[in-house]
């Protein structure tokens, strides 16, 4: 080769000097656990699913979903969203409103008619489910998802436990709840109603069934014993809201003074339905003070502009001539409401009791020697299995925070381990990642962009009727409620560290292939770490 | 959904990575230069630069885009600085674009003769960049400079601007910042740092000059830098180009900080991002959360001695503030605007 005065050596790239040998740490990508997905209670992948739905690819955001929770659509109306509180969000503006979104997704899939494709049952056990609330129906469906056979046997008409009987229509419309519940028995589970199961090892014998999930609930209201002359009717909330499902009779209670006594959100519901049934007047009674409600803050809310009164810090103390007698409770100073001996009358004409649930011990299991039934509450283990080597339980029945997400987790976790057993194995639990924290995330990145609200129905139709309160997002708000989420903790291809790495040492693999650190060339600087948005990359020292 | 051919998005989008460097959900089209696979890396791996150094990244950053703007048919020629040193140890090259260099004041005249020697050759689709520090660009460099603006040659001379002489440790520049400490102005004696009311002002210069373009951008704000270099290959005649790229060496900021520290100087008003044609000011960016100087300052050791506390010293942070809030009026900074950055 030619070579111009003085000059002895070839041109050649800079590629032959490995810079990296100057690292003294390493970025590596790293998955962490987004506070949305460890805080729901029935295990969803969130921020997965929101990758999709940003896309507008809401068949497979929903299919995400469907990997852990059946009832989306249900979820979205009435799940309490944990996951919101725990967003990060809410730290830059205001959490993503995951609810809506999963509502969106939800009335897709009924919209479209989307279902499961059922799993090949490589080897098919046969499973008792006795209870079609929601733990029992999320354990049939992953059952049926794994391959098994399921038969599920419930004491009502109508299957849904309560979502049916206990949510009313304003907060789910019936047709949504039933889609959701067909789509499951479409995938082949077998529904007996009307079957209440009083001798649970008869029916496991006489089935041949290998495993037994119950999920009964706790649908036995409390009462108090009031001094009482007979004058004012009383009922309790579950038999109220119950009644509705049957039939509506919107002049049920016209004109009537409506009592309420409780602070729960069953209470809240009791009242609005109230309300809706033609109600002259109706008070909400509660012994402690409005901030120590148990109920939710935005269904309080919801239930003061309907017109229901709430009357905090009174006890009833008993029922005289047609009018309740209130005793007025005080706060003392460490927030403990003490009685303070001051009577009032309050005329009602209905005492509807809403002083919690408890479950139903006289239930099929009680007979059962392994049954341990603390304070009430059936136990099981970790496998939520019950002290009866094959029986597992879930939902309001046993120990826990009593909602319908929680009762979905149950029977998720119960249908893995069932299936396990069935195969021969055990089922663990994939290790949690670490959590994505707010410090993590590099936020510079995202616009301000305050969340989109439901539309709300008008209050006048709210106070005559049970149509549905909270509206649909329509589909552009839904995709940008989406486009909200942060992805803490995971990449979501922003090309920011292939952008920002002076050395180049970052490579591109392209789209769902995300990229890798060219460690040759990687001086270390961490400029792509502090530069990922999501928090995705971490600083490994390396050894020296 | 985000084909090459769709239609240009107006919907205002991004709640997320809006203004990170790709973004999965925007048209191929719309996303920057840096984001493709197929980015021309003018600049690549196994240079010397330090870790986190910004004229690297911002070198990168700019010829990447001239690359794809002039169709792959560039030519450029560099100042003596950092950015040749580190790229070129002889016998290796860290370029993957023609490239030259001669002398460290003389890149613009050069650059002047590479374009001539193209346009006589007949060949016209062939651009010519020059680029240098703020010392080869702002003082050494100057008068070829000027010169080259003032026969409107076909270059466009990108400066990047570290605020000192870096490849030769750290000597101060008439780009080097009121109260820096630099090794020639040391943090010593009654009046440590770079003396008060020194250095010049190059973009406005440049702009006196009534060249075709002029603007300054920065590595925090590549959108805008990739449209400005865009903006400049689309315009022939003599194009001006200063790019705040920080020094975590000269600094004293960490290499992870890079982009952070030129953000802040964006943020803090002290680098305004403008654009300006003809010496009239066409653009400029307004600032998006906007911050006090000091914490643009506190992350950087060269001005840790302003940082003590004491009157004399609340007395000069309050002067640099004053430099920012002037530059905000100025360019009317600070206003209700949908930002580019
Ligand atoms: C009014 C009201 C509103 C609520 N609102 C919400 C809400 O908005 N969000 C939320 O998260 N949670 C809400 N909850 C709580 C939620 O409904 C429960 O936590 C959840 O339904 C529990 O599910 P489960 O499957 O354990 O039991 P359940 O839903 O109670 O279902 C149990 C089922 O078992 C059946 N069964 C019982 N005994 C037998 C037997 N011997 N043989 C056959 N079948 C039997 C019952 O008929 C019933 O269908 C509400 C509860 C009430 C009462
Ligand atoms: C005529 C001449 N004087 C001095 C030098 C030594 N020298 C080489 S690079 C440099 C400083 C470069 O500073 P700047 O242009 O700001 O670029 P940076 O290294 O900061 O990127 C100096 C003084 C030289 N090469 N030629
Ligand atoms: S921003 Fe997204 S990933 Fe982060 S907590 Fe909220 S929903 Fe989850
Ligand atoms: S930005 Fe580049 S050099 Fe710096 S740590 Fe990341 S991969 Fe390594
Ligand atoms: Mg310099």
């Amino acid at each position: 080769m030619y070579k111009p005065f003085a000059i002895t050596l070839d041109v050649g790239s800079s590629l032959v000097n490995h810079t990296g040998s100057w690292r003294t740490e390493r970025p590596v990508f790293v998955h962490r656990l987004p506070p949305c997905n460890a805080a729901c209670p029935a295990g969803e992948n969130i921020q997965g699913w929101l990758y999709h739905a940003e896309e507008g690819n809401y068949h497979l955001a929903w299919q995400e979903i469907m990997k852990e929770n059946p009832l989306p659509a249900i979820m979205g109306r009435c799940c309490y969203h944990s996951c919101e509180r725990a967003c990060n969000r809410t730290r830059l503006d205001e959490t993503v409103g995951i609810h809506a979104v999963e509502r969106f997704l939800g009335d897709q899939a009924i919209q479209h008619g989307w279902s499961v494709t059922k799993a090949p049952p490589a080897h098919c056990g046969k499973v008792l489910i006795v209870g079609s609330g929601p733990a029992g129906l999320s354990a049939a469906y992953h059952l049926l998802r794994l391959g098994h056979e399921v038969e599920i046997r419930e004491a009502a008409a109508k299957p849904g436990g309560l979502l049916r009987y206990g949510i009313p229509r304003y907060r789910l419309p019936r047709k949504v709840l039933d889609a959701e519940i067909d789509r499951i028995i479409q995938m082949g589970a077998v529904l007996r109603l009307s079957t209440p199961v009083t001798d649970l090892l008869e029916v496991i014998r006489e089935g041949n069934f290998q495993a037994t999930f119950v999920a009964l609930g706790a649908q036995k209201s409390r009462w108090v014993d009031l001094p009482n002359d007979g004058s004012i009717p009383i009922s309790d909330a579950i038999q109220m809201l119950r009644s509705l499902e049957d039939e509506i009779a919107p002049s049920r209670l016209q004109g009537k003074r409506v009592a309420v006594y409780g602070g729960g959100n069953v209470a809240v519901d009791a009242a609005r339905s109230a309300i809706r049934l033609g109600a002259a007047e109706v008070t909400i009674l509660y012994r402690r003070s409005r901030e120590k409600m148990p109920a939710h803050s935005f269904e309080v809310k919801e239930a003061v502009e309907e017109a229901v009164q709430l009357k905090c810090l009174r006890t009833v103390e008993g029922i005289q001539q047609g009018q309740l007698v209130l005793e007025e409770r005080v706060l003392t100073d460490g927030n403990e409401p003490l009685p303070t001996g001051r009577r009032e009358f309050m005329a009602a004409d209905l005492l509807i009791l809403a002083l919690g649930q408890e479950v139903d011990t006289d239930c099929c299991l009680a007979e059962l020697p392994e049954i341990n039934l603390l304070a009430g509450n059936l136990q099981v283990d970790a496998t939520m299995m019950t002290g009866r080597d094959g029986l597992y339980a879930g939902g309001d029945m046993v120990p826990s925070e009593r909602n319908i997400t929680v009762a979905v987790g149950h029977g998720k976790l119960a249908a893995r381990h069932i299936d396990a057993r069935l195969r021969g194995t055990t089922y663990t639990p994939p290790a949690t990642a670490k959590p994505a924290t707010f410090e993590r995330l590099n936020t510079w990145y995202f616009a301000d962009a305050p969340s989109t609200h439901q539309p709300v129905l008008s209050l006048i139709r709210r106070q005559s009727g049970f149509e549905e309160v909270l509206g649909d997002l329509d589909e552009s708000n839904a995709l940008f409620e989406a486009r909200r989420c942060l992805s803490c903790g995971n990449c979501f291809e922003c090309d920011n560290c292939y952008g920002a790495c002076p050395d180049n040492a970052i490579a591109k693999l392209g789209p769902g292939r995300g990229f890798a650190i060219k460690y040759d060339y990687c001086k270390g600087c961490g400029l792509c770490i502090a530069e990922c948005p999501c928090g995705a990359i971490e600083a490994v020292p390396e050894e020296i | 959904m985000s084909d090459e051919n769709a239609p240009e998005q107006k919907v205002k989008f991004y709640q997320k990575g809006t203004y990170t460097v790709g973004n999965r959900l925007v048209n191929v089209r719309q996303r920057s230069v840096q984001a493709s696979m197929d980015r021309s890396n003018s600049l690549t791996c196994g240079h010397r630069a330090c870790q986190g150094c910004g004229e690297a990244l911002g070198a990168r950053y700019a010829i990447d885009a001239a690359m794809r703007a002039t169709n792959n048919q560039l030519i450029a020629i560099n100042a003596t600085g950092c950015l040749e040193v580190f790229t070129t140890p002889y016998p290796e090259t860290s370029w993957q674009i023609p490239w030259m260099h001669s002398l460290f004041g003389n890149a613009a005249a050069v650059a002047a003769g590479v374009a001539a020697a193209m346009r006589v050759k007949g060949l016209k689709q062939v651009r010519t960049i020059a680029q240098g520090g703020d010392g080869g660009t702002m003082d050494i460099g100057f008068g070829c400079l000027s010169g080259m603006f003032e026969r409107n040659d076909d270059v466009l001379y990108i400066c990047y601007d570290n605020e000192a002489y870096m490849n030769t440790g750290v000597q101060r520049s008439s780009a080097t910042p009121v109260a820096a400490r630099t090794a020639t102005t040391p943090a010593m004696g009654a009046n440590p740092g770079n003396s008060f009311n020194s250095g010049k002002n190059l973009p406005l210069i440049a702009m006196a000059h009534n060249i075709p373009y002029v603007a300054t951008a920065s590595v925090a704000a590549l959108h805008d830098l990739e449209a400005k270099v865009t903006r400049a290959m689309s315009l022939h005649g003599a194009r001006y180009l200063h790019i705040h790229v920080p020094c975590p060496l000269g600094w004293g900021s960490a290499p992870h900080d890079t982009i952070q520290v030129a953000r802040l100087a964006i943020k803090s008003g002290l680098f305004p991002l403008i654009e300006a044609e003809h010496g009239m000011v066409t653009a400029t960016v307004p600032i998006r959360q906007p911050v006090p100087v000091t914490d643009y300052l506190k992350l950087q050791k060269r001005f840790a001695h302003l940082l003590r506390g004491g009157e004399e010293n609340a007395r000069k942070l309050a002067a640099i503030q004053t430099i920012a809030d002037n530059n905000i009026k100025r360019f009317n900074l600070v206003r209700k605007e949908a930002p580019r950055v």
